[in-house]
């Protein structure tokens, strides 16, 4: 059977046409619903991407690792003793924990940086390159720090946009030329920019990075490590990692084993489900929401029909005189439902993605994109698989009054004024 | 052609019912002009629309072109209806937003025939039917005579073996009425059977055959021959 024909269409537009006002405000509910459930989605997206991009593109099952004075003495030592993880540490990391995949020992000051006339206040940061595996940053211009840079102990340093920008004019070029750090001259390999968003983007944009053999030597830190950043292995869970990595460390720096204060410890894995898990509640919330909006809108949809179907049993009757079936009468329905549905689906679809965008514009023009709240999307799929509910949903809507239109007797049908 | 043999139906509203149709045998050769008569309520309409498989009789057989029509779905009763019969209707049941020439071509549709087929088809009955300009108005923009042979060249344009017209000059004045009998005279010429229901005796002096209902029951059959002699007796009475 042909579903599009000029007939079938003629039908359509005069069954709705018949009463405008009314079929403006079916398709209103149905329009309302879809505009909606949009909307929903999209700022439950925007929020989802505004919290995560303020990790930037952090590795979702990194770990960091500091120590922190101990909670309870232990082989002779009294609590409250301050100790430091050092180079050691990093080697025992590495040869005993494989479900580690990177091992970054870090160390971190503040310090001020000079270039001919200007000086800023900046974060230096001694590091490796797994780092850059770990939390990356964007590498504008150059290279982040390489493993050369490790082992010669080179005086190289990355430093980051806002760096560049207070320390240079515009027009020149920084790399190749040298900033002095506490008195020591460091050539500059690299450019880069943040990867996160808002205040977390400004701190990191600040920073300097430099190999951290040569931190650790040039300023006098020793063996010591500030902290660790490490990631495991992709199949294996961050914190069973973890769990291993202070059990080693306790035993190398004769912590408690009951000691749960003498090791602190980050698990973005953690934090990262435990965000997880909020937004699929306030996703699920959104669907429940929203697909109960369309819901209304769609059994709005078929009272109409009901209505439309009884304001034609007449005409009903005859085309069954000329030889209609029933089926023929039923598709011309659930046509119409699924007609009207979908009309005002895909406008409420265009007006919910159209006011999504006008937001994303606003947001990006004005500047006020924030920690919480960042580019509100739909994604294709989802606009698609909405665009199906609601054909299927209108085809619902149609069922039944279609079979109701059929379950009349043709002369019943024809007797009906 | 059609062969009725003690039809009985009942209809129930409620706790009442009403026996409308009381046994009738009947048999229409291919061919016929036959009218049904009858006071309001004998059941002629109802016998017609049993003929027509717009409703089901209750006991009895029906066969129609030697087929017997018993528990019919509606799918395969809307095919014979679209393929055997043609309905000409008191009130014309003209689709109303569809112009003379959609109107005329519909049931051609059903048959899935493509549309400009249809149309042409559509406009040789209209041009048969003296309807050839009026193809693109709607049927509110004609008169009861033309509405009427609107529905005529409907009913004939799915070449139907019978035509049942239900009171088809019950709405139109008598000249207009004549000019109707004219052209079904005219396809009953062309050898389609043509069962018309009527309460207007000039109506059913223009037949074959006049099958007079009384109270569900066929009260008498008069044939071409004794048309006459009916006639005068009805004017000494």
């Amino acid at each position: 059977m042909n579903l599009f024909d000029t007939d079938k269409f003629s039908e359509i537009l005069h069954a709705l046409g018949k009463n405008k006002l009314r079929t403006f405000f079916t398709a209103f509910g149905v329009f309302w619903g879809i505009f909606m459930l949009v909307i929903m989605l999209g700022s439950g997206k925007g929020l989802h991407n505004g919290v995560s991009q303020g990790m930037g593109d952090m590795a979702t099952n990194a770990l960091f690792v500091w120590t922190q004075p101990t909670s309870v003495s232990f082989k002779g030592f009294p609590k409250g003793r301050r100790y430091n993880f050092n180079n050691d540490d990093t080697r025992a990391l590495r040869d005993n924990i494989p479900e580690l995949e990177y091992v970054a020992p870090r160390l971190q000051a503040q310090n001020t940086v000079v270039r001919n006339e200007r000086t800023g206040s900046y974060n230096i940061h001694g590091d490796y390159p797994d780092m850059n595996e770990i939390d990356p940053v964007n590498i504008l211009d150059g290279r982040f720090i390489n493993n050369n840079d490790i082992e010669q102990k080179r005086k190289v340093i990355v430093i980051g946009k806002r760096v560049k920008n207070e320390l240079f004019d515009a027009d020149e070029d920084p790399m190749g030329d040298y900033l002095r750090i506490n008195g020591v001259y460091f050539k500059i390999v690299g450019v880069f920019s943040s990867k996160k968003n808002d205040r977390q983007a400004e701190n990191e944009n600040q920073q300097i990075f430099m190999p951290f053999t040569t931190m650790q030597r040039t300023y006098n830190f020793g063996n010591i490590v500030f902290w660790y950043s490490m990631t495991s292995h992709k199949e294996i869970p961050a914190s069973e990692a973890l769990g291993k990595v202070k059990k080693l460390l306790r035993e190398r720096h004769s912590v408690a084993p009951t000691d749960d204060r003498a090791i602190g410890a980050f698990n973005v894995e953690k934090e990262f489900k435990k965000m997880q898990t909020l937004f699929n509640g306030i996703n699920g919330l959104i669907w429940i929401v929203g697909i109960g909006t369309l819901l209304a809108g769609v059994i709005g949809v078929s009272n109409i029909m009901l209505i439309v179907v009884k304001e034609r049993t007449k005409e009903i009757g005859i085309q069954r005189a000329i030889g209609a079936t029933p089926l023929a009468i039923q598709t011309q329905i659930v046509l119409e439902s699924v007609f009207l549905t979908s009309i005002a689906g895909y406008v409420g679809l265009v007006a919910g993605v159209g006011l999504l965008e006008l937001i994303n514009y606003m947001l990006i023009n004005f500047g006020a994109s924030g920690e919480m709240f960042n580019h509100p999307e739909v994604d294709f799929n989802k606009a698609v698989s909405a665009l199906v509910v609601l054909i299927v949903s209108g085809a619902l809507a149609g069922l039944i009054p279609a079979r109701r239109a059929t379950q009349i007797k043709p002369i019943d049908a024809l007797r009906d004024e | 052609m059609i062969v009725l043999k003690d039809i009985n139906k009942t209809y129930y509203t409620g706790k009442t019912s009403l026996h409308v149709l009381k046994g009738i045998d009947l048999k229409i050769n291919q061919g016929e002009l036959v009218s049904i008569m009858g006071s309001s309520g004998s059941g002629k309409s109802t016998l017609l629309n049993i003929i027509g498989m717009l409703d089901n009789h209750d006991s009895g057989d029906f066969c129609l072109n030697d087929e017997k029509i018993e528990h019919l779905s509606e799918k395969k009763a809307a095919f014979y209806r679209n393929k055997f019969i043609g309905f000409v209707f008191q009130s014309f049941n003209l689709i109303s937003f569809k112009n003379a020439m959609e109107n005329v071509a519909l049931p051609l549709y059903y048959q899935k025939v493509p549309r400009k087929l249809r149309n042409k088809s559509a406009m040789e009955y209209l041009e048969k039917m003296g309807l050839a300009e009026w193809a693109h108005h709607l049927p509110n923009e004609l008169s009861g005579g033309q509405k009427q042979r609107l529905a005529i060249a409907r009913a004939l344009i799915s070449r139907p073996k019978v035509i049942l017209a239900d009171e088809p000059t019950g709405a139109l004045d008598s000249e207009t009425s004549i000019e109707v009998m004219k052209i079904f005279k005219e396809i009953h010429a062309s050898g389609i059977t043509i069962l018309i229901v009527t309460h207007e005796r000039e109506i059913a002096a223009e037949t074959e055959r006049i099958i007079r209902l009384k109270d569900g029951r066929i009260e008498s059959i008069i044939e071409n021959g004794q048309r006459k002699k009916w006639l005068e007796s009805q004017h000494m009475a």
